[in-house]
C-alpha cells in the first residue's frame, strides 16, 4: 500500500459507542501493531479494515480510493483460529485463491493452468516452511502450521494490505517467535502494510513500526457505553534493521584490524 | 472400587454384551412361541422358526400363482424403488434449498419462516391430498416421502451452513470468491458429510412414511404385503418382512455411514 487513511471513524451499534474519532494516516507499507484492553474496539476497527462491519460514520482510504465495504483480495486475512479449509489439503488451501481468481465458473484448474498454479502454491508453502506438509488437512497439522498455512494462503494473493487478529495468541511462545521472523520476511519481500493485533505488547513492539494503543479517553461510569475508544497512542517505532545488514554495518565500521 | 463411570469392558467382554439383547430377545420369543404351540398347536401368533422359513422360501424361491413374481424380490424392489426415488429427491431439494437459505441472506428471510411451518405440517395428514392430486400410483408415494423428508434435511442443511465459521466466509472473500464459488468450493464440499449426516437420520421416517403409503393403497411392495397378509394373522409372513426391512434399514445407514468415513477423511466422524 502506498497510502492509508483513517478519516474520523465512528462505529455504534444503537446507543453503544464502539469506536469514536479515530484518526489515522499511513503512508508506505508500514508494520501496524495494535493493542488495547479487550472490549476496546481493535477487532471491530479490523473488521471494518476487512469489509465485514461498515463504519457508522468517517472514511477508510486505501491509497486514496474509499476501502470496499466486503471483503476481497486486496486485503489478506489470518485470525486466531478458522483460518484455513478444513477440507482442503495445505496445497489445495494455497492453490485456491489463485484458481477462483482464473475459473470464475469452475472455481477449479485443470491441466496445463492447474500444474502451474500448483507449482506457485507449492513455492509459497516452501517459503513459510511447510513443503513436507504438501498434501495434508489441516486437522493434521500442528497450530502454528496450520497458522503458517493461513499466512501462506493470505500472501500468496499479493494483497495490498495483510490484517492479522491474534495469529499467534494460541501458539506456545518457542513457535511464535519463530513466526515472528517468518512474518516479518514475508513483509519486507511483499509490497503489502501489516496490521496485526496483538494482546502481547512486547509482540507488539518488537514487530511494528508503528504501534496504536485503543482505549477509552472519556468514561462515564453511570453510562459506560455512551463514549467509545479511539486510537490514545500512535507511536512510531525504530526498527532495528534485518540481521545480515546488521553484519554488512558492523563489518564497514570495524576498525581495521580488529577480528572480523 | 472404582466408580461405575470408570469401568470400561474389554474388546470381547464389549461384543458379548452387544450381543446379550440380541439373545435374550431370540430367546425369549423361542420360550413364548413354544408355550403357545403346547397350548394350542394350531396357534399362529408366535410360529416356530421352522414355519417361518417355509414361508420365506415359498416368497422368495417359487412364483407367486397369481403374477408369476417371486414376491420377496418384487415387493423388495418394489418398495426400495420408492424409498429411493423419495430420499434421492428430498437429499437434492434439502441441498440445493438449504444452501441457498444457509448463504444469501435474502432467501433465508423469505423461505426461513415458510420452512419451518412448512416441515410442521404432519405428512400423512396431507397423504389423501396426495392420493386424490397424484392418483393412487407411484407418485404419491415418492411424493409422500419428499414432503416428509426434504423439509427437514433443508432446514438441517441451512443450520450447518449456518454453523459453518464466519472466519472461513471471509477468509473465502478474501481470496476473490464470487457468492458461486464460495457456494461451490466453501459450503458444498464441507457440506456433504453433513448431508449423508442427515439422510441417515431421516431414513428411519422415510420408511414409516413408505409403509403407511404402501399399507394405504398399493399393488406391491413390502409394506403392503405386511398389511395385506395380517388379515389372515399370517405372522410368519410378517415377523421375516419386518426383520428383512429393519435389516435393509440397518445396512443402508452403515453403508452410508462407511462411504462418509472414506469420502471425507478430513471430517469429523458422525456416530
Amino acid at each position: 500500500m502506498k497510502s492509508f487513511e483513517v478519516r474520523n471513524l465512528w462505529k455504534e451499534y444503537g446507543d453503544q459507542v464502539v469506536l469514536e474519532r479515530v484518526h489515522l494516516a499511513l503512508t508506505g507499507n508500514e508494520f501496524v501493531t495494535i493493542v488495547g484492553a479487550s472490549g476496546c474496539g481493535k477487532t471491530t476497527f479490523l473488521k471494518m479494515l476487512m469489509g465485514d462491519e461498515v463504519p457508522t460514520r468517517g472514511e477508510l482510504l486505501l491509497d486514496g480510493e474509499p476501502l470496499p465495504t466486503e471483503p476481497g483480495p486486496d486485503r489478506g486475512v489470518v485470525f486466531q483460529r478458522y483460518s484455513v479449509f478444513p477440507h482442503l489439503t495445505a496445497l489445495e488451501n494455497v492453490m485456491l485463491g489463485l484458481e477462483l481468481r482464473q475459473a470464475p465458473l469452475a472455481g477449479r484448474l485443470f491441466g496445463a493452468a492447474r500444474t502451474a498454479v500448483r507449482e506457485q502454491a507449492a513455492q509459497g508453502l516452501a517459503a513459510v516452511g511447510l513443503q513436507a506438509a504438501l498434501d495434508k488437512y489441516p486437522a493434521q497439522l500442528s497450530g502454528g502450521m496450520q497458522q503458517r498455512l493461513a499466512i501462506a494462503q493470505a500472501v500468496i494473493m499479493r494483497p495490498r494490505i495483510l490484517l492479522l487478529d491474534e495469529p499467534f495468541g494460541a501458539l506456545d511462545p518457542g513457535i511464535r517467535s519463530d513466526m515472528h521472523g517468518l512474518i516479518l520476511d514475508l513483509w519486507r519481500q511483499g509490497d503489502m502494510g501489516v496490521f496485526m493485533i496483538t494482546h502481547d505488547l512486547h509482540e507488539g513492539f518488537e514487530l511494528g513500526t508503528r504501534l496504536l494503543v485503543f482505549d477509552k479517553v472519556r468514561d462515564d461510569p453511570q453510562a459506560p457505553e455512551a463514549y467509545g475508544a479511539t486510537i490514545t497512542f500512535d507511536i512510531p517505532l525504530q526498527r532495528r534493521p534485518p540481521p545480515d545488514v546488521m553484519e554488512a554495518v558492523r563489518r564497514a565500521t570495524a576498525p581495521a584490524g580488529a577480528p572480523s | 472400587m472404582r466408580r461405575l463411570i470408570n469401568r470400561k469392558p474389554g474388546r470381547a467382554a464389549a461384543l458379548g454384551l452387544g450381543l446379550l439383547p440380541f439373545v435374550l430377545v431370540v430367546i425369549a420369543y423361542l420360550f413364548g412361541s413354544h408355550t403357545r404351540l403346547q397350548d394350542n398347536p394350531a396357534d399362529k401368533l408366535l410360529p416356530p422358526p421352522a414355519v417361518m422359513v417355509d414361508a420365506i422360501e415359498r416368497l422368495a424361491l417359487e412364483p407367486s400363482k397369481r403374477s408369476g413374481q417371486r414376491l420377496l424380490w418384487a415387493d423388495t424392489a418394489a418398495s426400495l424403488q420408492r424409498l429411493g426415488l423419495g430420499v434421492g429427491l428430498s437429499a437434492l431439494l434439502g441441498l440445493v434449498f438449504g444452501v441457498a437459505i444457509g448463504v444469501v441472506p435474502h432467501i433465508r428471510a423469505t423461505l426461513g419462516h415458510f420452512l419451518v411451518v412448512l416441515s410442521m405440517i404432519p405428512p400423512l395428514a396431507v397423504l389423501p391430498i396426495l392420493f386424490i392430486v397424484f392418483g393412487l400410483g407411484e407418485l404419491s408415494k415418492v411424493v409422500l416421502i419428499v414432503i416428509g423428508v426434504a423439509p427437514f434435511i433443508m432446514r438441517d442443511l441451512a443450520a450447518r451452513v449456518a454453523e459453518l465459521p464466519r472466519e472461513l466466509m471471509i477468509k473465502g472473500q478474501t481470496l476473490g470468491a464470487s457468492t458461486w464459488q464460495i457456494i461451490t468450493r466453501v459450503v458444498l464440499p464441507q457440506l456433504w458429510p453433513r448431508l449423508i449426516h442427515s439422510v441417515r437420520l431421516m431414513l428411519g421416517p422415510a420408511w414409516l412414511f413408505l409403509i403407511a403409503a404402501e399399507a394405504i393403497a398399493a399393488t406391491d411392495g413390502l409394506g403392503y404385503r405386511i398389511f395385506l397378509v395380517r388379515r389372515y394373522l399370517a405372522m410368519d409372513v410378517i415377523l421375516p418382512y419386518v426383520a428383512w426391512i429393519t435389516l435393509l434399514a440397518f445396512l443402508f445407514d452403515w453403508l452410508l455411514q462407511k462411504w462418509a468415513r472414506r469420502a471425507f477423511p478430513w471430517a469429523e466422524p458422525a456416530p
